[in-house]
């Protein structure tokens, strides 16, 4: 299994168990620093378990997961709260704010969480819309007058907002048509690369094979709560796992 | 045949028994629930602006239905006290008892009933519709606690609005009574004041502004809690805003015996 030097988020001994049910079982992985990294699956595997350990949303059962250095089971609920701003998100279909508009939605995070003037906040709600490609008329449109992509790329630069450390992505491409999923993963590399000049931690659940292969750098397959693959992106299209070959196939 | 007969019985207790613990179960989650909106909502940040916005939502948006309602409710219990009291000579007394009747139990218990569908409803449509398409997910996500963000100002919302609507509602059902028993009926008006300056009593206002807070209270809780335990898409939507009128209509009115016996004893 591969293990990093200073990892952004590193998996040690995590099994995480609903009553008898074993969702996790034994994971020990890291997610490198400033890489994409995708964690690829069949449903019910246990990728949205996993996701919800980084977030602090679930605990382990036992073991532990650490982010950014800070053991997650340590910190108190306000503690985690407060960490949990190292994150942005953009969620399977977005998960925009039904009232609010575009703006308001990139602006929620920046009112809530910064002292900035709304003068600057604006000025940064604009430049984050532009920087995904959402066009100025667009900007005060509700989320449901505005397209599939449009959304997620408004819900991707809500998540930027807080220019965070760590950014994750809860399948990104369901859903999509071919043209938008190109679109959205272009958009996951400039963000992982670019963003505010500097590079970004970026974690994937997906279950969409071609276009993890196209964007991730690491590749981890998750078969009923263990990692039964952990490769970068080249190596792992020649993985001799039976499960692996089974699903690249699809 | 006796196999057959203990086999269902044995089903219908079993059934009996599950129902009893789900309901205790429910019980249960809604008093944690209730205790998790106590410890979120004397915490910063204080949110005015989505307190005010409900204020409107369950406030001035009801106002109309208030009005029709508590205008005809007025109204015809005046025309139904009056054919009964003339019977006994004492149709005097109709506004006295209007008023009494409407103070105590038809003002807050009506205005309960109608906010509990209408804005009861509605919080478990807004906050189920946000939970099966992420949004809750989002806040939780951003380090924004959602019963602070989403409950306590919805329930403090509703405690300071549905008291004010029942207000209003008292009002207008006194006119509509006077109007009725004055004009229709053709009551004496200064012995139609005189009675209902005679029997009415601060108290009595007392009694229903209570009641109506705390119907509003429950209300509140009730509609938000079906909210954010709505799952499984649009029909897990529609089953907890159903849920939330069922149960609190059912609450007000059976927290009205209770408050009833509770308040007369103390006001």
């Amino acid at each position: 299994m591969l293990t990093f030097e200073n990892p952004a988020i590193s998996f040690k001994n995590v099994t995480k168990k609903f009553g008898d049910h074993v969702i996790l079982q034994d994971l020990n992985f890291d997610i490198p620093r400033n890489k994409i990294v995708t964690i690829l699956g069949f449903s019910g595997a246990g990728k949205s378990t996993l996701l919800k350990h980084i977030l602090g949303i679930l605990h382990p059962t036992s073991g532990t997961v650490t982010v950014l250095g800070r053991e997650l089971e340590t910190l108190t609920k306000e503690e985690l709260r407060d960490f949990r701003r190292n994150f942005g998100m953009l969620f399977q279909y977005a998960a925009l704010f039904d009232s609010f508009t575009a703006e308001e939605n990139v602006a929620f995070p920046l009112r809530e969480f910064t002292q900035l003037s709304e003068e600057e906040i604006m000025k940064k709600v604009h430049d984050l819309l532009i920087s995904v490609g959402i066009k100025e008329e667009s900007f005060q449109k509700l989320p449901s007058e505005l397209s599939g992509g449009m959304r997620k790329r408004v819900g991707l630069a809500r998540g930027l907002a807080l220019s965070p450390d760590i950014m994750l992505y809860d399948e990104p491409t369901t859903g999509l048509d071919p043209i938008t999923t190109k679109m959205v993963n272009n958009l996951i590399v400039e963000t992982a690369t670019q963003h505010q000049g500097r590079e970004m931690t970026s974690v994937i659940i997906s279950h969409d094979v071609k276009a993890t292969l196209e964007i991730s750098d690491y590749i981890a397959f998750l078969d009923r709560g263990k990692i039964i693959e952990y490769l970068p992106v080249g190596e792992f299209k020649n993985s001799q796992n039976p499960l692996v070959q089974e699903f690249l196939r699809l | 045949m006796i196999e057959k007969l203990s086999k269902l019985f044995r089903v219908r207790v079993e059934r009996l028994g599950t129902t009893v613990i789900d309901g205790i179960e429910g019980l249960g989650n809604i008093s944690l629930y209730t205790s998790r909106f106590f410890y979120w909502a004397f915490r910063r940040p204080y949110r005015n602006k989505l307190l005010f916005e409900q204020l409107f939502f369950i406030g001035n948006k009801s106002i109309l239905i208030i009005l029709l309602a508590g205008m005809f409710t007025g109204m015809v219990f005046a025309t139904q006290t009056y054919f009964g009291f003339k019977l006994i000579n004492v149709d005097s007394l109709v506004g006295a008892i209007v008023a009494i009747a409407m103070a105590k139990e038809l003002a807050p218990v009506l205005t309960g009933l109608i906010v509990a569908g209408r804005a009861g409803s509605a919080m478990a449509a807004q906050i189920g519709s946000m939970k099966v398409t992420e949004q809750i997910d989002a806040l939780e996500v951003m380090g924004i606690n959602s019963i602070q963000y989403l409950a306590v100002p919805r329930i403090i919302a509703g405690t300071i609005a549905v008291p004010m609507l029942s207000v209003v509602f008292l009002f207008i059902g006194n006119v509509g009574s006077y109007l009725v028993g004055t004009k229709t009926l053709m009551i004496d008006e200064s012995m139609y004041y005189s009675k209902l300056s005679e029997f009415m009593y601060v108290a009595d206002l007392w009694q229903g502004i209570i009641k109506a807070g705390v119907f509003g209270f429950v209300i509140s809780v009730i509609g938000t809690y079906f909210g954010f335990q709505v799952e499984k898409g649009a029909v897990g939507v529609g089953r907890g805003t159903n849920l939330a009128v069922i149960w609190g209509m059912i609450s007000v009115l059976i927290l009205d015996y209770f408050l009833t016996t509770f308040l007369v004893k103390i006001l």
